[in-house]
């Protein structure tokens, strides 16, 4: 297998431009999510789907500010959101089908040729990424570009940050250049700046997508503590193989029998 | 492996004959043939964002006449390969189904569009220009030699190339058409 | 910034990495106040006080960058004694003439002012203030004297250091808290960074885009700014200036090469039939003869040349004649009062959308309405195109599709991956595009266009005189592809120019008064040196210094800094090495560094011109400002200006709040157009709150290229208004219903986005509530979202010198609720322009 790779968010240099969320979908040739004004800030999007596989929040915090009676905002957190390639997947996991897989960079991806849409995987994500799409029925999430990595490309959205939010590259050089920027923030008086997802010995064993946040997790929409749904049963791939098992063969039949059929004639 | 084929491939049979199911065991043939799409462009055009002035930089993949791919050019000194929303939407822009691609007319008080021929609209557009600028000649203006037709005006070149602009405004001085103006002015 | 130039961004969030901070003057809390140090609101429209409060700090405290001042600006030159200020006047500056509505600016001249022209002569007089004149002399200046009196110790009474100082004596932290709103610790915050990271080891940047220009004193904003940064010899250096970002792709390259009524290509005025006779009357009465415009001549010849070539010689004054005249306002806003006047018959809109993009759309769209034809090309039906088929005005029964009877011609345009051609970026840099691929079905390229165009028409000409000037152009591009697409290259030629011997021209310094050159452009000359076309040069920026020479191709002379003389210190040295930027090399005599050094390569910086030098040897070899007839900075400007050689605070043509420096309320000298088709906001409590109008990083302009694309729509689907909480508390405006903000003008609807990033500002001891509105909606435009046209809400009246709107301070009023349709939407606008 390659080096892990990985998507470092550093949430503190954020414009909240959503080029990201452009990029990905021009790359991913993924359809639009609607035209819905949410009066949330200036965010229309929502929240990760099968549609929208890179989200933008935007979290407008108010504070008394100088010099004056009135509130008014005083800072205007944004945070580029995306599947976390956790270590444990718990997507991948339940899988029956295969159609997710780990790459050889370390990433989950969902092979749209064989999701059948059953849709475990969606509950069983901790963050709540992976979704069955509308129409189309199977599930759709982030690919970490996987079609590009394997030319040698970044990943879209990575490529498009106008100012270098997303960075894409081996997990270890980004946890390494995490530490640094997280601690001159602090340095310089962000004392609530911290990674998330970073540590492998968190609930998911770390994420290959981990984020540098300005505040607690849950102001972002963000679980504190999430924890692969999947932890308690080891044992569930030979269980899900085993389904999987009898619906392929039948499948399986399905398929070989009018090919034989055909041979006769 | 047991045997060849599509069959052996599938996944769930790969699966069940002991491969990893999660990681290698997985791969459907479409995942093995995965490639970025812009390696199979014909052409890579270096072109620059057609929205604001920053002027970042793109790289255009067109394959078999279609445009696959627009994004940024990690060459260009001023945006180092990144672009934002609209840079990174150029290819719905020059490709987006709403986009009209055919010469439309509507006659004076007509209810609606009708179809014109290219050449048709050129002819009739030069007839309507000669015969304005002739109708509404200025030699002299209180007196003075002004040559020019206030019956003619234009709209419009912040969006277009230097090129273009040029001929623009060297055909209206030409004619005599003064009221030229573009995005610059507002 | 990060709001409408992400990518551009990047290079201040990594300023700010390296320790630079970053300020954010705005309204709004946006998001670049989001990523910035420090964000100070402020109410629309009273930049001047904060700006003006700056330099009173700067002086009263005398932290100007002294041995830069004395040497590059004009704080010595003593002032003519006819001259007085607005404080003296309160409000007027000397030459007001109230019955014209103009300025008489001779008084404003240097001492001694020399023999000058009468007034109606004068540049930044009466004439060219009805013709947008002074628009031109912001490439250089106009004429000054090159050797006025001065007084190095700048205690003269009448010297420019001193008259700057008491003209900004009341601008203090005190009126920018009353005026501005922003808070005495704020502005001390920005004063002590702004003048702690200027000087020798260190310079600050301006950046501005529309929310500075936008106003009836707009030009005066970056007047004020100059000033400043000239004080802090920010000016000519890495790191300093005053930085415009344009929001179109080659703005900047349709102001060079103008598609505008009032220039000729390289900032040439267009001739005014009152104002100019032949070419030397015209050359004679438009500029100086000293500094680089004195070689006018020059350019203005080469530029015929180009134009109608054989036809061009000596004795016909190479058809200077054949250039039509103004005798005016032949603007935008004007253009459009003679549609509706129905003086203008024929209308082409090329790539941009009126309809929704010009204020005061209804006015746009019954112009529209008046046209005997009217040809748009576009790539998508854009509302300027269907205005008689969906208009607003079809639903107000004002306009009714089967009256109308414009002649409408659609021509789908070709894309910009579809045709190649130069964009000339914000910083002045043109970049090739290469042609990816052949525009779809009948697209084609404006180039096409006018080309063919061009062919037909000459087809259709007599021999009578007056089609002469189209007969004799010069106008045989070559042709390629099943098309017959005209070369580009061929045209970007032309604008380069050619010399005798037909080879193209490297440089403007080549370029003849005697017709043996052409050029089109002369300021882009050297863009196609040594027969290469340099705009398509694309070494990777990795490969080169920070300075990227070899990527495109940046006018004039391919120079990236201009002024650049300046970064060193009069003897040519770098001011430190920290901010070295080119030098002189005494060894070599010459200058050198990273750049393209901006002065004659070989002149010392010991050189003093001789009595009655021309051009640029009439300059010192200390004279950074090579455009300016003296060489200098102008702190003041002894003309060229037509509302005044100093920057003074008047309130927005709208505005809640009174004056409380002068008398004189607004610019007295801003351009109004009393017509019913759009009315001016009666002043008092009709209209109490103040509305600005911005772009989001999601949308372009007016739409056109950005609603009709899926992932761009669904980002920013609807037009909202941004109010605070406060006064959507006190309207009973709820987060995500509807609100109606209404001027004279129109009546809009728009989502409500209630936010703290809004705030209320204390204004002269009062609560000022201001709206933001996005602009980028329309009703049509083959969008996939629509809204309300936002536009439609401003007034027409525009900045005296350069004929820019006031788009971003009015009033208006606000209302609960969606608003309403038809007759009756008209009905409210008649009480709140009468009730």
């Amino acid at each position: 297998m390659a080096e892990r790779m990985g998507f470092f968010t550093d949430t503190s240099v954020c414009i909240g431009c959503k080029a990201c969320e452009v990029a990905c979908k021009e790359w991913n040739q993924i359809p639009d999510d609607g035209f819905v004004f949410e009066a949330t800030s200036y965010d229309n999007t929502g929240m990760l789907g099968a549609s929208t596989w890179r989200h933008v929040a935007f979290i407008e915090q108010s504070r008394p500010v100088l010099a004056g009676d009135d509130e008014g905002v005083d800072r205007w957190l944004m945070s580029s959101d995306v599947c976390k390639h956790c270590t444990h997947a718990a997507c991948l996991d339940v899988c029956p089908t295969g159609a997710l897989f780990r790459t050889e960079f370390d990433t989950v991806v969902v092979q749209a040729d064989i999701c059948n849409g059953c849709g475990y995987c969606v509950p069983a994500c901790p963050y709540g990424v992976i979704d069955r799409r509308e129409g189309d029925g199977r599930a759709w999430k982030c690919t970490m570009c996987y079609d590009r990595q394997l030319g040698g490309l970044e990943p879209a959205c990575a490529k498009a940050c106008p100012t270098d939010s997303i960075q894409f590259g081996p997990l270890d050089e980004l946890r390494e250049r995490a530490e640094e920027r997280v601690t001159r923030l602090r340095a310089d008086g962000n004392e609530e700046a911290r990674l998330y997802g970073e540590s492998p010995g968190d609930g998911v064993g770390g994420a290959g997508a981990f984020f540098l946040l300005l505040d607690e997790p849950e102001v972002y929409g963000l679980p504190p503590d999430p924890v692969v749904t999947t932890r308690d049963l080891p044992a569930m791939w030979r269980w899900a193989g085993a389904a999987a098992l009898s619906a392929a063969g039948a499948v399986a039949l399905a398929f070989l029998g009018p090919s034989r059929g055909g041979g006769r004639r | 492996m047991p045997g060849r084929g599509w069959l052996a491939r599938w996944p769930v049979i790969r699966q069940l004959t002991g491969e990893d199911g999660r990681s290698d065991a997985a791969r459907s043939a479409r995942t093995d043939a995965l490639r970025p799409r812009t390696e199979e462009a014909g052409t890579v055009a270096r072109s620059i964002c057609p929205y604001c002035a920053v002027g970042c930089g793109q790289l255009v993949y067109v394959k078999d006449g279609e445009v696959t791919q627009i994004e940024g050019d990690p060459d260009s000194p001023i945006s180092r390969g990144r672009l934002c929303p609209k840079g990174s939407a150029s290819k719905q822009l020059v490709t987006h189904p709403g986009r009209q691609t055919q010469v439309l007319y509507r006659r004076p008080y007509g209810t609606g569009w009708e179809r014109l021929d290219l050449d048709t609209a050129m002819e009739m557009i030069a007839d309507r220009v000669a015969r304005t600028r002739r109708e509404t000649w200025e030699e002299t203006h209180e007196g003075r030699v002004v040559r020019r037709t206030l019956g003619i005006a234009s709209l419009g070149g912040a969006t277009l190339d230097d090129e273009e602009n040029y001929l623009m405004k060297k055909l209206y001085t030409a004619l005599g058409a003064i009221q030229v103006e573009n995005q610059a002015r507002i | 910034m990060a709001e409408c130039h992400p990518v551009g961004f990047q290079w201040v969030m990594e300023a700010k990495a390296r320790g630079a901070k970053v300020f954010h003057v705005d309204p709004r809390f946006t998001r670049t106040s989001a990523l910035a140090d420090r964000h100070l609101p402020i109410r629309a429209g009273s930049d001047i006080v904060l700006l003006g409060a700056l330099i009173h700090h700067v002086l009263e405290n005398e932290l100007d960058f002294r041995e830069y001042v004395l040497a590059y600006t004009n704080a010595a030159t003593i002032v003519s004694e006819d001259f007085r200020d607005t404080e003296d006047l309160d409000g007027l500056f000397s030459g007001w003439d109230q019955e014209a509505a103009t300025y008489d600016p001779r008084s404003w001249a240097y001492e001694p002012s020399g023999e000058q022209p009468p007034a109606d002569q004068a540049e930044g007089g009466p004439r060219d203030a009805e013709a947008a004149g002074a628009d031109t002399y912001g490439a250089g200046g106009p004429a000054a004297h090159p050797s006025p009196r001065t007084d190095p110790t700048l205690t003269h009474p009448r010297c420019v250091y001193q008259i700057v100082k008491r003209h900004f004596a009341r601008y203090t932290p005190e009126l920018v808290e009353r005026l501005c709103g922003i808070p005495r610790d704020g502005f001390a915050e920005l004063a002590e960074a702004v003048t702690a990271n200027s000087g020798r080891e260190r310079t600050t940047a301006w950046v501005y885009s529309v929310g500075w220009t936008q106003h009836t004193v707009g030009a005066q904003y970056i007047r004020t700014a100059s000033i400043l940064q000239l004080l802090l010899g920010n000016m000519g250096r890495p790191g300093g200036g005053i930085l415009a970002l344009r929001g179109h792709a080659s703005i900047q390259g349709s102001t060079d090469i103008p598609t505008l009524f009032n220039i000729l290509p390289g900032y040439l005025d267009m001739p005014h039939a009152e104002r100019h006779g032949g070419l030397d009357h015209y050359l004679e009465v438009e500029g100086g003869t000293t500094g680089f415009w004195g070689n006018r001549r020059s350019y203005v010849v080469s530029l015929l040349k180009a134009w109608w070539g054989e036809a061009a010689t000596e004795e016909n004054d190479f058809c200077f004649g054949h250039l039509p005249r103004m005798t005016g306002d032949h603007g935008h806003y004007t253009t459009v009062m003679g549609q509706i006047d129905g003086t203008v018959k024929g209308y082409f809109v090329v790539g941009e959308n009126p309809a929704v993009g010009s204020s005061g759309g209804r006015a746009q769209r019954l112009g529209l309405a008046n046209l005997d034809w009217l040809v748009v090309r576009d790539l998508t039906l854009v509302e300027t195109a269907t205005f008689w088929l969906d208009g607003p005005e079809l639903e107000t029964g004002e306009l009714r599709t089967e009256d109308i009877g414009t002649e409408v011609f659609f021509l789908p345009a070709a894309s910009h991956v579809e045709k190649e051609g130069t964009f000339t970026n914000t910083q002045r840099l043109l970049q090739w595009r290469e042609k990816a691929l052949d525009p779809p079905g009948d697209c084609r390229s404006e180039l096409w266009f006018y080309h063919h165009l061009g062919k037909l028409l000459r087809q259709r000409m007599t021999d009578d005189e007056i089609d002469r000037p189209v007969r004799e152009l010069t106008w045989d591009y070559p042709e390629h592809g099943v098309h017959r697409e005209p070369s580009a290259e061929a045209v970007l030629r032309e604008i380069n120019g050619v010399g005798p011997d037909g080879r193209a021209l490297s440089n403007s310094t080549q370029l003849r008064p005697d017709g043996s050159t052409a050029c089109g452009c002369w300021i882009y000359c050297g863009v196609y040196a040594d027969e290469v076309n340099q705009a398509a040069r694309r070494r990777p920026g990795r490969e080169q210094s920070a300075v990227a020479p070899e990527w495109g191709w940046a006018w004039p002379a391919n120079r990236r800094i201009l002024y650049n003389r300046a970064s060193a210190d009069p003897e040519g040295n770098p001011w430190s090495e920290r901010k070295a930027y080119v030098w002189w090399d005494a060894g070599r005599g010459e200058w050198t560094g990273q750049d393209v050094p901006d002065c004659e390569i070989g002149k010392p910086p010991g050189y003093e011109p001789p009595e009655g030098a021309r051009a640029q040897a009439a300059l010192a070899g200390t004279d950074p400002f090579i455009m300016q007839s003296d060489g200098k900075g102008w702190l003041y400007v002894p003309a060229g200006l037509v509302d005044g050689p100093l920057p003074a605070h008047y309130e927005p043509h709208e505005s809640p709040v009174a004056n409380p420096l002068y008398a004189q309320q607004a610019n007295p000298a801003r351009r109004t157009y009393h017509r019913p088709e759009s009315p001016y906001n009666a002043p008092g409590g009709r209209f109490p709150y103040v509305l600005t109008t911005y772009r989001l990083t999601e949308h372009h302009t007016a739409g056109g290229m950005s609603r009709p694309l899926a992932y761009l729509a669904e980002l920013q689907p609807e037009l909202f208004c941004e109010v605070s909480p406060q006064l959507a508390g006190q309207l009973g405006l709820a987060n995500g219903g509807w609100a109606t903000i209404v001027t004279s003008r129109a009546v809009v609807e728009a989502r409500v986005l209630v936010t703290g990033r809004m705030r209320p500002l204390r204004v002269e001891g009062r609560v000022v509530h201001q709206v933001g509105l996005p602009y980028h909606w329309g009703w049509g435009g083959g969008g996939l979202v629509t809204g309300d046209v936002a536009n439609d809400l401003m007034p027409l009246v525009l900045d005296p010198n350069v004929y820019i709107q006031e788009g971003k301070a009015m009033t208006c009023d606000v209302r609960p609720g969606r608003r309403p349709r038809g007759r009756a939407a008209l009905d409210l606008l008649e009480r709140y322009r009468h009730g």
